[in-house]
């Protein structure tokens, strides 16, 4: 309960740079082990892996689906605090809506507290946006296997890459309308094929059309649909390694998701401080105030906590069920091919 | 598809500065493996130091010169200090050095670290593995233990250090140094160390190209071999225990880097506990991993030159595998049919032959009935005869005493056939 109070809190105070967290881990020897059998310096390893992993970086792939105008941009652009996505990278608003899912992935590098991080943002316009809609997961499905297959590929090989580059999806963020009633068959068709292949979050769009009570009874609905038919999002329950972990998630399974979401990239003054929120006769939602909506939960949840996790289950988890898969496949090659004959990548 | 990365500047704190301490806690949950390998010969304090390094009393009855062979002996201990689990895993060599004929010392070692190598890559192969709870047994450093004879490395330490210096990282030791004086100290580690290079033995150089460790590297790589002491024996010296050999001209301390280099070597072995743990699996497990698989067949580029993967070729060899075992079972069906129908004609034949038999016996019965049917009526043709002559005698009284005679004969005819 402790550091998840502390963190509300620094969502307060969001604009003012924080100082970096202190580390959960205490790095010196502490009290009567030490002295009783003499210090030998074994805890040091967690310093030495820390450097280590500060030196070579981090990847992290975010995937965001849902129908066009949910605010899926600016969404990723608040959470990760810059100009991330591709409505700033040169996608013009004004452009029609593909007539297929695309997927657009475009990698950024970022760097924070000596930390770098390549965050790739995998876009996927068209998602939902057709008259007919069926089957419109299946290219995205097909995108995720394919990261998996490359993977493999690098694992599998006799001569191999020191640091094979990562370009799984860890985590795939799904855009929920917030129309109060329920969720709508696309939604269900979409969250139980991906369901089994990557970690879902799903996540209210636009919460900023529904009041408190609607909110709340929106979420319950959602959660009971996801229940019945049988959609395990992340954090899923079988994973749960131990009863810390067990109790965390529980709480964020039946209470918090899905998060309902307000995005924005502009700021404006609220008692003299500088708040990222959006303006309305009636008042300015901040976004990252918790009493406005639960866009703080959500950027804490998948950045500040889970995110070795998420990309954990993706390697430990979804990769492998991919890998056992494929391996027991009785010869034949997968009917998709990433490489050409060109690329001289005949491997598979 | 990804390939612009831009670099872009954060307009506020997003917070993933947290994931190294993420990935700590993780980590720390796991816990730690640690795999030290010790050769040394009998007698040279593999023990005494193993347990001054790490300040344990851990127990490891001595051995005997009298082995016939090298073994090694494995103990796993679980350690903590402050929240880190650590499993340490100690491989001493027993008989080390013992026999007559040394030729052979090195390779139950050899095969030892292969065989680790070899569980890892079969886990790794596995199609339903699981990689991230797997307790790694794989040796991440070597303690070679040398004697202080003051002159030179043996033979046996050139050849042993030769042959596993591609496959672990080896750390030169000269054990019981306190036998050896300053002076004398000095010109032998040099002379261990060129006698290194000149024979070509990659020993394990402490990192340099991190700023922050990189001078007390540089320093520590100038110290190998490091002169280390050890001892299970603790001695009061100032109103406390110390880990020290004492003697009747003074006492050596352990944990006095003036008396032993044994502090320095753990302080080496725990800073740079990680770099080991990541030479092993990225230097030498792959460099093992690489020449096994080009010794099942496999290969990066196919006949043609093309490209070939480890995943085509493992998949082109189920298959040819695959229909290995159809052709054998096809073969098993067929010899099975096969030994069915012999065992039918079998049967069949022991079935006619029984029935030949009862048909002969049957017929044998009704040969024996007629006969003893004619007996029957031979029998009964006399009888009848008798009963004809008897009936004829007694019609003829008057002769009587003829008749005896008669009488006589008919009545031992008559005990004839009666009997």
């Amino acid at each position: 309960a402790g550091p998840v109070e502390s963190k509300k809190e620094a969502a307060m105070s969001e604009l003012v740079p924080e100082p970096r967290q202190k580390p959960v881990v205490p790095m010196k020897p502490m009290g009567i082990n030490a002295s009783l059998l003499g210090y030998i310096g074994i805890d040091t390893i967690i310093e030495q892996m820390r450097k280590k992993t500060m030196k070579t970086g981090f990847d992290f792939n975010i995937m965001v689906v849902g129908q066009s105008g949910l605010g899926k941009s600016t969404l990723v652009n608040t959470l990760f605090k810059s100009q991330v996505s591709r409505k700033s990278s040169g996608w013009n608003r004004e452009e029609k809506i593909p007539k297929t899912v695309e997927i657009k992935a475009i990698g950024h590098v970022i760097e924070e507290g000596g930390v770098k991080m390549k965050l790739t943002v995998i876009d996927t316009p068209g998602f939902g946006d057709q008259i007919n809609n069926e089957n419109c997961w299946e290219p995205i499905e097909k995108y995720i296997n394919e990261q998996y297959e490359k993977f493999l590929k690098e694992e599998v090989n006799i001569a191999r890459k020191k640091r094979i580059p990562d370009t799984r999806v860890h985590c795939c963020l799904y855009f929920i309308s917030p129309t109060g009633h329920s969720l709508r068959p696309l939604d269900l068709e979409f969250m139980k094929h991906l369901s089994k292949v990557v970690n879902i979050i799903p996540v209210i769009a636009k919460a900023d059309t529904m009041t408190l009570e609607e909110k709340t009874e929106f979420k319950q609905r959602v959660r009971k649909e996801l229940e019945v038919n049988g959609i395990e999002f992340y954090p899923q329950k079988e994973f749960d390694e131990d009863l810390e972990d067990k109790t965390e998630n529980d709480k964020i399974r039946q209470e918090s998701m899905p998060f309902a979401v307000v995005g924005s990239d502009k700021e404006y003054q609220v008692n003299g401080k500088r708040v990222l929120g959006r303006k309305t006769p009636w008042g300015i939602i901040e976004v990252e105030n918790l009493s406005h909506c639960e866009f703080a939960l959500l950027r804490d949840f998948v950045i500040r906590t889970h995110l070795q996790d998420l990309k954990e289950v993706t390697h430990n988890i979804h990769y492998e069920t991919y890998r056992a898969k494929r391996l027991n496949d009785n010869g034949g090659l997968p009917p998709m091919t990433v490489e050409t004959e060109e690329n001289h990548e005949s491997n598979l | 598809q990804n390939d612009d990365c831009r670099t872009l500047s954060l307009s506020a704190h997003v917070g993933f500065d947290s994931l190294p301490d993420q990935l700590m806690k993780k980590s720390i949950k796991q816990g730690f493996c640690f795999n030290i390998l010790c050769i040394g010969e009998t007698g040279i304090g593999k023990s005494a130091l193993i347990n001054s390094l790490f300040n344990r009393d851990f127990e490891d009855p001595p051995s005997t010169h009298f082995l016939p062979s090298v073994q090694l002996r494995t103990q796993t201990y679980e350690l903590q200090e402050s929240n880190v689990l650590l499993k340490l895993t100690i491989v001493n060599t027993v008989g080390f050095g013992d026999q007559m004929n040394k030729g052979d010392s090195y390779q139950p070692i050899v095969e030892y670290i292969d065989a680790q190598f070899e569980a890892y890559l079969q886990e790794e192969l596995k199609i339903i593995r699981s990689l991230f709870s797997y307790h790694d047994t794989r040796i991440h450093v070597c303690l070679y233990f040398i004697s202080p004879t003051g002159r030179s490395l043996k033979t046996l330490d050139l050849l042993t250090m030769r042959s596993l210096d591609s496959k672990v990282n080896i750390i030169p030791i000269i054990g019981k140094a306190d036998s050896i004086s300053k002076t004398e100290l000095q010109e032998f580690k040099s002379k261990i160390m060129s006698e290194l290079v000149s024979n070509g033995i990659q020993i394990y150089q402490f990192p340099t190209d991190d700023e922050t460790v990189s001078e007390i590297n540089t320093i520590t790589n100038g110290h190998l071999p490091f002169a280390v002491v050890g001892s299970t024996e603790k001695v009061n010296i100032g109103n406390k225990m110390v880990r020290a050999r004492q003697y009747p001209w003074g006492i050596v301390k352990v944990e006095n880097e003036n008396h032993c280099d044994t502090v320095k070597l753990r302080k080496m072995l725990c800073t740079n506990m990680e770099d080991l743990r990541e030479k092993t699996h990225a230097q030498h497990y792959e460099l093992y991993r690489r020449c096994r698989l080009e010794e099942l067949g496999f290969r990066d580029i196919g006949p043609k030159t093309k490209p070939v993967s480890l995943q085509e070729a493992y998949e082109a060899k189920r298959h040819k595998f695959y229909l290995e075992l159809q052709r054998k079972e096809e073969r098993i069906k067929q010899r099975f049919v096969q030994r069915v129908k012999d065992k039918a004609a079998m049967l069949k034949e022991a079935e006619q032959k029984v029935q030949t038999k009862f048909e002969c016996l049957t017929l044998m019965h009704q040969e024996e009935e007629l006969k003893l049917e004619e007996e029957k009526k031979v029998l009964e043709d006399e009888i009848a005869e008798f009963i004809e002559k008897k009936a004829t005698a007694e019609l003829l009284p008057s002769q009587a005493p003829v008749s005896t005679p008669v009488v006589n004969l008919k009545r031992q005819e008559l005990q004839k056939v009666s009997a």
